[in-house]
């Protein structure tokens, strides 16, 4: 449970982060952290206490697994996120190419 | 044969085509696009109709009653969807064989265009959360892309911004998932609805819903998550504009919501007065910040968060009557503000200018984009006969008489405001002295103007879709699907 809460901690820090840096680069580090405390907090959802790696094998009948789904589903959430991350991080650079600064109060050409 | 799959098929099968082949000729990525988007207009009119079909990826049968594999469901939601999804797109991607010339890169543009496209409908068949939320990242991240298509400056910053604000929605719906999944042991939508019926309805379930409500929020702009979308949505090439305003912020932000909320969660009185609440702002807040702009596509923008405002409100009130009004009106919005997004891209391709103040009588160069243009303003003013007056005359009524009066004031008050705004944006653009600098202008070419017709043609006369026999094949069946709330598990179930 502590882990759980720690992990929720963890994703409102990238929540912070994103919302109050003015450095693109550190934007995308803040939701970075946000991505990863999600995964962990999926990770822990299938956790269960002193239960086995979910492999069958023989002779194992009576043992307890931790829940194999969400890890399937951490391992498709980190594919999706590491295509958002090298997206955004593309994006960022051409911003630089263009504004020459990574600074978001430099960079207001949109407005209203 | 079941067809379901195709809908996500088709257009991916041919994102991954285009880049391979389409080099090989100028031609070949719009012909490979458009016959991609016209099979599945196509596919979408044939779904009408048919009764409620579950297809179960991979064949897997459920054990013991419990579904294990992923379902793709079609009910009368997921179908109204996919026609607006899938005739928008096939208008907007003839329109794009033109418009997109002056961008170098088409086959790129049709991949990316594509992609969303399969995103989309995917998000609208898929039975399963998880599923749902890669589609809506597929979907995500090729309008992320498309955003920043042209690699302007302004471009960019739009596109970091609503890459951002998407990014963190996406994060806020996959710890939605994550609580669901804890709370119900499954990832089936219709299966986590029974076992959240049967549980009772917990504080996590209404955590999982307060998360889902700020994602799927995110994602459709309600007002106070609307930051990003004045931004984004002009700085997209108009097609992409069209499709951003007009399909998707539907596709992944209020059907995900109605779907989690009347389906999974069920609806219940607190969030029955958030979405009213937040409907209601955004209808008014909205409307007042775009009569004030003066770039065209921005103000088209602002409308898209109000127009939104409407919808959501309608179904928050949640009453039968005020479910079916919101839904007409969100397929009315699709048609007539794709409409005037496509109108505001012939305006630049012409004359390269979208600032209202410069513009002037452009009725007389640009005939069809003008007439269709007026008919699209009347649209999302309310004025009778267009499609808006039916929707925007249905949620009224639906709001007296579930006893909301305030509500429905609001209502008619941005409604007459939206009026405003749109005389602004005729009287400035189209009406009036032809300015000398324009005299020389051309109207659109004619692939433009084909698909700016057929919407135009789609705004006059989706008000039929009222009339008796046609209201029970399409626009019941979905409000039923909504408003049937936990049924949906039996249906998809089976039991």
């Amino acid at each position: 449970m502590i882990l759980l809460f720690l992990a929720i901690f963890l994703f409102l820090v990238g929540l912070y982060g994103v919302a109050t840096k003015r450095n693109l680069i550190k934007i995308v580090i803040g939701l970075t952290i946000m991505e990863y405390a999600t995964f962990l907090i999926l990770a822990l959802i299938g956790y269960r206490q002193g239960a086995a790696p979910p492999i069958v094998v023989e002779k194992m009948g009576g043992a307890t697994f931790v829940d194999a789904l969400p890890q399937a589903l951490v391992l498709t959430a980190i594919v999706i996120s590491l295509a958002t991350t090298a997206l955004l991080l593309s994006i960022a650079l051409r911003i630089y190419h263009k504004y020459g600064t990574f600074d978001v109060g430099k960079i207001r050409r949109l407005k209203g | 044969m079941n067809l379901i799959p195709l809908f996500v098929a088709i257009p991916l099968a041919m994102a991954f085509v285009m880049p391979l082949f389409g080099r090989l000729s100028r031609l070949l990525p719009d012909l490979l696009g458009n016959a991609a988007t016209l099979a599945l207009a196509a596919l979408s009119c044939a779904m009408i109709n048919l009764p409620m079909m579950v297809y179960k990826v991979g064949g897997w049968e459920p054990v013991n009653g419990v579904p294990i594999g992923i379902y793709l469901v079609v009910d009368g939601l997921a179908v109204l969807m996919l026609l607006i999804i899938n005739v928008i797109g096939f208008a907007v991607s003839v329109y794009s064989i033109e418009y997109m010339r002056k961008y170098t890169d088409k086959a790129r543009f049709y991949t990316l265009f594509l992609l969303m496209m399969a995103g989309m409908n995917g998000v609208v068949i898929s039975g399963d959360m998880f599923n749902l939320y890669v589609f809506l990242e597929v979907a995500a991240i090729a309008s992320y892309a498309l955003v920043a298509f042209g690699t302007e400056a302004e471009e960019l910053e739009a596109a970091f911004k609503y890459q951002v604000m998407g990014t963190a929605a996406s994060g806020f719906i996959l710890v939605g998932i994550a609580v669901l999944y804890s709370l119900t042991g499954t990832l089936n939508m219709a299966d986590a609805g029974k076992v959240i019926l049967e549980q009772g309805r917990s504080q996590g379930a209404l955590f999982a819903g307060a998360l889902f409500l700020m994602g799927f929020g995110l994602k459709a702009a309600i007002m106070p998550f609307h930051a990003w979308l004045p931004d984004a949505h002009p700085s997209a090439p108009a097609p992409i504009s069209a499709m951003l305003s007009g399909v998707l912020i539907k596709a992944i932000g209020i059907y995900a919501l109605c779907r989690i909320f009347f389906n999974v969660i069920g609806l219940n009185l607190t969030t029955s007065y958030i979405l009213m609440a937040m409907g209601a702002l955004s209808m008014i807040a909205g409307v007042f910040l775009a009569i004030g702009q003066w770039d065209m596509k921005r103000l088209f923008a602002y409308h898209s968060i109000s127009q939104m405002g409407y919808v959501v409100m309608a179904i928050g009130i949640g009453t039968p009557l005020a479910v079916l009004g919101g839904l007409f009106h969100l397929v009315n919005h699709a048609t007539f503000k794709s409409l005037l997004f496509l109108n505001s891209g012939a305006v630049v391709y012409s004359t390269g200018n979208r600032d209202l103040q410069k513009m002037g009588g452009l009725n007389q160069r640009m005939p069809v984009t003008g007439a269709t243009s007026l008919i699209a303003s009347m649209s999302i003013a309310g004025i009778p006969p267009f499609n808006g007056f039916w929707s925007k005359l249905i949620i009224i009524l639906a709001a007296v008489q579930a006893g909301y009066y305030g509500l429905a004031a609001l209502a008619v008050v941005g409604s007459i405001m939206t009026l405003a705004s749109f005389l602004k944006v005729q009287r400035y653009g189209f009406f009036g002295k032809l300015r000398p600098v324009w005299k020389k202008v051309r109207e659109a070419p004619v692939f433009m103007c084909v698909s700016m017709v057929l919407l135009a043609l789609l705004c006059v006369g989706m008000g039929l879709l009222l009339l008796p026999g046609v209201k029970d094949g399409l626009l019941d069946r979905a409000a039923d699907a909504v408003t049937g709330g936990t049924d949906y598990s039996g249906l998809v179930l089976g039991k």
